[in-house]
């Protein structure tokens, strides 16, 4: 056993209402450059859908993620030999299409224009080229609220083995939100599949970051990925992900997108994991057995046979309390109602989702379906069981039925406590969990206190660089030193290009 | 004075041009880690990089060590293992031949793409776009020669160019002799092979010097890097 301690995060999509909060704090922050327009390390989709980019999902297209093939995990897009052919040419890499072409308006045009009988427009145009769009017709969210024909958007990877066509109709459609990130997987396969080595996960907290000084541009990480969360940044030939904020990781801060989310869905939380079974579990034979062999692994803060083994490993005593308090091992472990995205591409990811509950189908309403003891069966709402567990659980139903009987029974119990005054303590019994959990459960995803949602240690101080030497310099910075990393008068780079107008330099 | 020209451009300018190169990229490599990048464009349009960039470099690389092999390897070495200068004359035309011309037509889909695909157009410096020129330049040359070395089969011209590399490598004064009465077109190849060693450094070439082979035997799939340990060692 070798404990190693992560930053997990839970998202709860039953309270998600889609007002993109998260992507647009986390763009301001890290992604509002040159190269990055197209670039949303957070992005919310509106499900089902295609997604960002397009069909990401689809393995079978993109090659992300692990193969099991005789016994043995090998990233899909093959070996290292076979990886290093794909260097010259990379079929297993999307083009700027397949996320959308970014673009600008022509905002100046609006001052400008001479007068003339028809108001002024300010028409579109690329951010690469620099040449007119006539039509926009991809974006980062372009199925947002179902937007789009449904023949289009059931596509979705997520449908396999659902029999479709009825959601299409408006009687029986259906949407959930599906705010996305860097999983800061266990077994992530950029790492692996990344030639210059520069990627790298950081021991302490688990998070996954690129070398910006040792990333060549070999762009293998960008199809390793199966969450297409690693993007290359165009204007400087270096991969960029999602950096789990660190810098405010450290200093004990919710990432930006947690801290700003308006309906407090974000939960940051210590987990410990056993190092040495990653493997083990990530070659998991059945791919429905992922979701359980990946809930073998997080080991039990409470028990004192790991926290004496975590203090030999050097975790450190903060994190292991913090570890005692984690909202993540809650909903993971304690309550099991948080499962991984896709759990079938065995990279074991560290970013979990709460499954929405949705409204009753109307054949339920009709009459059609039994309602038992006041509480809905859950294979009557309206979102498909066999579409959540696709999601979530590679598949496999009976955990996210397990999970949204045990949401529904939350309800019930506080209402009865709530409105009627009862504590029915028989509801908690039936979905295996006590009264006392239910409150717990209740104070922490319904209220979701600042401080129950993000329990972080802080980094050590002892273990960080010497500050001293860092005296003067420039903090997070992309380039060299304090350089932008648009070496514009550079010997070695670019020379100066004309740089298209943006609306703050017209206005 | 064409004797003076001929040793300012094959026994002074090799050296300048191999200095260049060498400084330049360890200066890049330390001082400018950042810059330091293939530079792939296939993000923003895949066609014509997907045939064109692997001809190109397959060609490129086979050249390239065929060069390397062919003229820095001492002629002592051929002739202990019986090659005849013939047959490697052949061998390198044949060789040569083919490569250059795969190089060559995925050299011309790139500059192709580069000069007239708006979106690359657009996000190319100048020394992305007369890099490429010069390689392509190079490549028509060098498949120039091979007509020129048709007239030479016994192989007498090819050991003149493989003395005068070998020569600048050991530092020979008149090295540059060697090559004083070969074909201007020869001549053109080996200065613009030159200036391509010059420009090296200050172009998108240093990724060459960063292949991943590596890779091949990096222990296991995972890296992990620790903070303590940095902290221990550094």
């Amino acid at each position: 056993m070798k404990v190693r301690a992560q930053i997990g995060k839970v998202l709860n999509l039953d309270k998600c209402i889609g007002c993109h909060t998260c992507s647009i704090t986390c763009k301001n922050v890290w992604t509002s450059r040159d190269g990055m327009e197209y670039a949303w390390f957070n992005n919310v989709e509106t499900k089902p859908g295609i997604g960002y980019p397009k069909d990401w999902e689809n393995q079978k297209r993109w090659n992300g993620g692990w193969d099991l093939k005789g016994g043995r995990l090998k990233p899909r897009m093959g070996g290292k030999w076979r990886l290093l052919s794909k260097i010259f040419a990379n079929p297993d890499l999307p083009e700027i299409d397949d996320y959308y072409e970014p673009f600008t308006f022509d905002y100046a045009h609006l001052q400008q224009a001479k007068e003339s009988k028809a108001f002024p427009t300010a028409r579109p145009r690329s951010l690469v080229s620099g040449e007119r769009m006539e039509k926009i017709n991809w974006g980062p969210n372009w199925e947002e609220i179902l937007g789009g024909e449904f023949s289009k958007r059931s596509a979705d990877y997520n449908f396999d083995g659902v029999e479709k066509e009825i959601y299409g109709q408006f009687e029986n459609t259906f949407m959930m939100y599906l705010p996305r990130l860097c999983e800061h997987c266990l077994n992530p396969t950029c790492v692996a599949a990344c030639p210059s080595g520069s990627i790298y996960k950081r021991e302490e907290d688990g998070i996954v970051l690129i070398d910006q000084d040792k990333c060549r541009g070999w762009r293998m990480c960008v199809s390793g990925c199966p969450y297409k969360k690693i993007y290359y940044n165009w204007k400087t030939g270096k991969s960029e992900k999602c950096i789990f904020c660190y810098p405010r990781i450290e200093a004990g801060l919710p990432t930006v997108c947690s801290e700003t989310c308006v309906g407090r869905i974000r939960y940051l939380g210590v987990m410990l994991y056993d190092a040495d079974r990653i493997e083990e579990a990530a070659s998991t034979e059945n791919i429905e057995d992922l979701y359980q062999a990946q809930l073998d692994i997080f080991l039990d803060p409470n028990d004192p046979e790991v926290i004496a083994q975590a203090r030999r490993d050097g975790v450190p005593e903060a994190w292991l309390e913090a570890a005692r308090k984690s909202p993540v091992w809650k909903m993971a472990m304690d309550w099991k109602i948080a499962f991984p995205l896709h759990p079938e591409y065995r990279t074991l990811p560290m970013v979990w989702y709460v499954p929405p509950l949705s409204p009753i189908s109307s054949a339920a309403n009709a009459g059609q379906i039994a309602v038992n003891d006041g509480m809905p069966d859950v294979r009557s709402l309206r979102i498909p069981m066999k579409y959540l567990a696709n999601l979530l659980t590679a598949g496999k139903e009976e955990p996210i039925a397990l999970c949204l009987e045990r949401m529904l029974a939350m309800r019930a119990y506080m209402r009865a406590k709530r409105v009627d005054g009862v504590i029915d303590e028989n509801i908690a019994t039936k979905v295996g969990l006590t009264s006392a959990q239910i409150d717990e459960m209740y104070q922490v995803m319904a209220i979701a206190n600042y401080e129950d949602r993000f329990v972080i240690p802080t980094g050590h101080r002892e273990d960080a660089e010497d500050m001293f030497d860092e005296r003067g310099s420039c903090g997070f910075s992309f380039g060299n030193g304090c350089s932008s990393g648009e070496t514009d008068t550079n010997m070695f780079g670019a020379p100066a290009r004309k740089k298209l107008q943006t609306p703050s330099e017209v206005f | 004075m064409a004797q003076f020209i001929n040793h300012l451009m094959f026994g002074i300018y090799p050296y300048i041009a191999l200095a260049v190169l060498a400084l330049g990229s360890v200066f890049r490599y330390d001082r400018e880690p950042y810059s330091w990048r293939s530079g792939s464009s296939q993000l923003l349009r895949r066609k014509q990089l997907m045939w064109g960039s692997v001809l190109f470099h397959a060609g490129v690389l086979v050249i390239f060590f065929g060069h390397l092999g062919g003229l820095l390897t001492p002629i002592i070495v051929f002739d202990t293992i019986g090659i005849t200068h013939e047959a490697k004359q052949i061998l390198a035309m044949v060789a040569g031949g083919v490569a250059g011309v795969l190089a060559f037509a995925g050299a011309s889909l790139l500059l192709h793409r580069r000069l007239f695909d708006a979106r690359i157009r657009r996000n190319s410096s100048f020394s992305d776009i007369m890099i490429l020129i010069l390689l392509w330049l190079q490549l028509i040359l060098g498949l120039a020669t091979i007509p020129i070395s048709m007239q030479h089969l016994d192989g007498h011209e090819m050991v003149k160019f493989m003395n005068w590399a070998q020569g600048i490598f050991t530092f020979r004064a008149g090295a540059s002799d060697f090559v004083l009465d070969t074909s201007p077109i020869f001549k053109a190849h080996l200065t613009l092979g030159l200036t391509i060693l010059l420009l090296f450094p200050f172009t998108r070439l240093v990724h060459m010097l960063s292949a991943p082979i590596r890779y091949i035997w990096r222990p296991g799939y995972q890296i992990v890097r620790s903070r303590k340990l940095a902290a221990r060692h550094g």
